[in-house]
């Protein structure tokens, strides 16, 4: 997950903002990966590779830009711009790191006893083939049976797979962070719960082949063996 | 009953064609009345495998049409009177096949055969979706290999969700055709293992058939390589697999190309 961090004109007041927002919580960019979205400066802009040092400098650390026009020199230093095909994240608040007192715990909402909550549970008795969709957005799907390699599972709440995952199982697609994808056989070519994903390539050797679950661990995406 | 088989893979060059007239002449050999129907309109292959592309008057097209009869266009073999073949136009495409065209022929075809075997066009465009549409049963010919493998769970995922059977709630019978098996390249292990394969698609084995010149042989000479060479290995496992289409249980084994003692010695059991 990377920060993106969309400069607007005029620069000056943009940068006299992040300086008081980076007084307030010092340590919020410590250690986290940005990405400048230069898509809001016009084409002619001078002096956008200085402008980008003097991010550097404020300990900012970029790992790439987004939307640099080509003729700016010395841009592509941080990397070619990504091409806008990324997801858009949630714009997020930075958290004033002294935690000013009216953000002393609003009350929890009063849960309604009587009202409980509706379990939505879609489950699918056979195998999910390659190039089929499984969407079901208002709750947890359960397969009995593996998903295909090209097939995809997409659930508002967790994903069951009593089979092996080849496919992408996505799950806590209307931003559930807890939800979470377990299956027999980890094989998935990807796997994502709210926005957060993982390729094949990056999941840890440890589960592949095992019974596993997915779930989020903050922002991070944990896979670990179920035994 | 008459019955509706329908040959299909998803992917091209795995042996639909190869495998419509070895199963449809292994099954006529057996005293069934069997027609072969190629449904690869535009690139039509059926007739050279059966050895009847001279005496291709009338097509599927013609009839689907209305522009000939069915008899017209029915070919029967010159060696095996209880097989036929309902061949494709080579000049038109799959757009014109309609429909309602399609399902009055199949039911045409189901009041003469025992057997009516749709060899389906590679791909899950209009023409392979026609083939398996009126299906009672499908064949799916894969390939012990990655790609074909995937491109077969498409298929048995169509099978399950655009065919008629489907359509009405009732299940669809799949089997599984391993093609093009090649037995030393296997003991090697540079082959997906049969289990795997299995696992993967998760329907019934049909059949393995050992990749063999016999296979390409029969073809040239214009024969279903269970007319032309009977006892060779490809032979025998069409032939057991015709056995297990007319519901006999019999195990499923790799047959070799040497015959007697050295065959039953390393005939190895695979499922």
């Amino acid at each position: 997950m990377a920060l993106v961090l969309a400069p607007e004109l005029p620069l000056a007041d943009w940068l006299l903002a992040l300086d008081a927002q980076i007084t307030r919580s010092p340590s919020f960019f410590e250690g986290r990966p940005v990405v400048v979205d230069l898509g809001a400066l016009p084409q002619e802009s001078q002096g956008v590779a200085e402008f980008l040092l003097m991010l550097e400098a404020k300990g900012i650390q970029i790992i790439g830009t987004e939307g640099a026009h080509p003729a700016w020199e010395g841009v592509e230093r941080w990397g070619r711009p990504l091409a806008g095909g990324g997801k858009p994240g949630k714009p997020i608040e930075i958290p004033d790191e002294p935690a000013p007192a009216k953000a002393a715990a609003p009350a929890p909402e009063p849960v309604a006893p009587d009202a409980a909550p509706e379990v939505a549970t879609l489950v699918i008795d056979s195998p999910v083939r390659s190039g089929q969709s499984i969407v079901f957005e208002r709750g947890d799907v359960t397969i009995l049976g593996s998903v295909a390699s090209g097939a995809e599972v997409m659930a508002g709440g967790s994903v069951h797979i009593y089979g092996a995952l080849r496919g992408r199982a996505i799950a806590g697609l209307a931003g559930n962070g807890k939800a979470r994808i377990f299956c027999r056989k980890m094989h998935a070519e990807l796997v994502a719960i709210d926005g957060v994903y993982q390729t094949a390539d990056d999941m840890p050797a440890s589960a592949i082949g095992k019974p596993a679950q997915a779930w989020l661990d903050g922002d991070n995406m944990r896979i670990t063996t179920l035994d | 009953m008459a019955k509706v088989l329908v040959v299909t893979s998803g992917k091209g060059g795995v042996g639909k064609t190869t495998s419509t007239a070895a199963l449809g002449a292994a099954l006529a050999q057996s005293g069934q009345n069997v027609v072969v129907v190629d449904f690869d309109v535009g690139l039509r292959n059926l007739d050279l495998v059966m050895g009847a592309e001279r005496r291709v008057v009338f097509d599927l097209i013609n009839v689907v049409q209305g522009d000939a009869k069915l008899n017209q266009a029915l070919i029967r073999d010159k060696r095996l009177e209880t097989l036929s073949l309902l061949p494709a136009s080579q000049t038109r495409d799959k757009d014109a096949l309609t429909e309602a065209g399609v399902e009055r022929v199949i039911g045409e075809l189901r009041e003469k055969f025992d057997w009516v075997i749709c060899d389906s066009p590679a791909g899950i465009e209009r023409g392979a979706l026609l083939a398996m549409r009126h299906a009672d049963l499908a064949v799916v010919v894969t390939n012990p290999e990655v790609s074909s493998v995937r491109d077969s769970d498409r298929i048995i995922g169509m099978l399950d969700s655009k065919t008629l059977k489907a359509e009405k709630g009732e299940r669809m019978e799949k089997h599984l055709l391993l093609t093009r098996f090649d037995t030393a390249r296997a003991a090697r292990g540079e082959m997906l293992k049969t289990e795997d394969i299995l696992e993967i698609l998760s329907i019934p084995l049909l059949g393995i058939i050992p990749e063999s010149e016999e296979v390409l042989k029969a073809s040239n000479l214009g024969m279903p390589v269970t007319l032309n060479a009977p006892t060779s290995a490809p032979s025998r496992a069409y032939f057991d697999a015709a056995r297990r289409l007319n519901g006999e249980d019999l195990e499923v084994v790799v047959p070799l190309e040497r015959k007697g003692f050295m065959s039953r010695l390393f005939g190895r059991r695979v499922a």
